[in-house]
């Protein structure tokens, strides 16, 4: 509950920020947050992610993508309402939506009676992996983790051409005017 | 880039560790949390804090920017070829059971070099992202 506390309080100081290097560093202090959560919910594996990537890794290009842009937010104009109610009726589906969900650690909910037990009862002598986690995402859906590659390995691409292209284009404009 | 002695020094005592931490969480990923993802991302860490520290350059003699793109795709073809492997042996696409003399073993050996697959996608993205980011700065 005192770690939910203090990821509202980071969002809501998120919000009132105008310096872009300040809501970078909070959002860096919202992952380690969200991680601690995730530990406490003994998602181990997810909270090294958790911390690794969105503490560490984005925390590090947003930084750099900051060095290429201008560090404050563009004050906007009058405030608009529309925005503002589009974010309240999206929050107020999810919440309605996530109460339909089965109550948190329920052994018959629907997740937990499918594969599932499979998984656990027979990984070690099927993989020999005692770490369910690995074992199911290395293996058991093995096609899932393969796909998740290709996303990352796609994403890595996209953005290297972009950044690449422009500067090209850049260089081509500069021997232009030589 | 001339910084402090203590960061230099510092950083210089840590990345070694930090580095082990990746190869720790790489392989002892079957025992613990952790896996080729966690690991990838660790070890690009490791790159990207040297080339904060002591400068791009000296960081692309350790990881130059070529290995680091070819990297990027390479994983992906451990991943897949993987998969292929158990096909051309009389099995499913990523199945592994075929891959040594008993099924444990063929899971375990393909658990391994799927790791090594993402270990390598996701390290080699992480830099490759960091290092065009950095050079378009300049």
């Amino acid at each position: 509950m005192a770690l939910l506390t203090l990821l509202a309080v980071v969002t809501v100081a998120v919000i009132g920020q105008r310096s872009l290097f300040a809501v970078v560093i909070l959002a860096g202090i919202y992952s380690f947050l969200m991680a601690s959560v995730l530990i406490v919910l003994d998602a181990v594996d997810v909270a090294m992610t958790e911390a690794s990537v969105g503490a560490g890794i984005s925390t590090v290009l947003l930084l750099a993508t900051l060095n290429l842009t201008k560090t404050t937010a563009i004050q906007s104009g009058r405030p608009r309402l529309a925005p503002l109610i589009l974010a309240l009726v999206v929050g107020g589906l999810i919440v309605w939506g996530t109460l339909a969900l089965p109550p948190f650690g329920t052994p018959d909910a629907v997740i937990h009676t499918h594969v599932a037990p499979r998984y656990l009862a027979r990984s070690v002598e099927e993989t020999g992996v005692p770490n369910v986690v690995t074992s199911v995402l290395a293996d058991y859906r093995g096609y899932d983790t393969l796909g998740e590659t290709t996303v990352i390995f796609t994403a890595g691409i996209g953005v290297m051409l972009l950044l690449r292209g422009f500067r090209r284009r850049d260089d081509e404009r500069t021997e232009r005017r030589k | 880039m001339s910084l402090d002695v203590i960061l230099r020094v510092g950083t210089k005592l840590l990345l070694p560790f930090i580095q082990l931490f990746a190869l720790y969480v790489q392989f002892h990923g079957d025992y613990g949390p952790g896996g080729g993802f966690q690991a990838g991302v660790i070890t690009a860490g490791v790159v990207i804090l040297f080339s904060i520290t002591f400068g791009l350059r000296r960081a692309q003699l350790i990881a130059p920017k070529a290995m680091v793109e070819r990297m990027v795709p390479l994983g992906v073809l451990i991943y897949a070829g993987t998969g292929a492997a158990g096909f051309l042996l009389g099995s499913n696409f990523l199945n592994y059971s075929v891959l040594a003399h008993d099924p444990v073993h063929g899971h375990e050996w393909g658990i391994f070099l799927v790791e090594l697959g993402v270990l390598t996608t996701v390290s080699g993205t992480m830099i490759a992202l960091f290092y065009a980011f950095v050079e378009r700065g300049r």
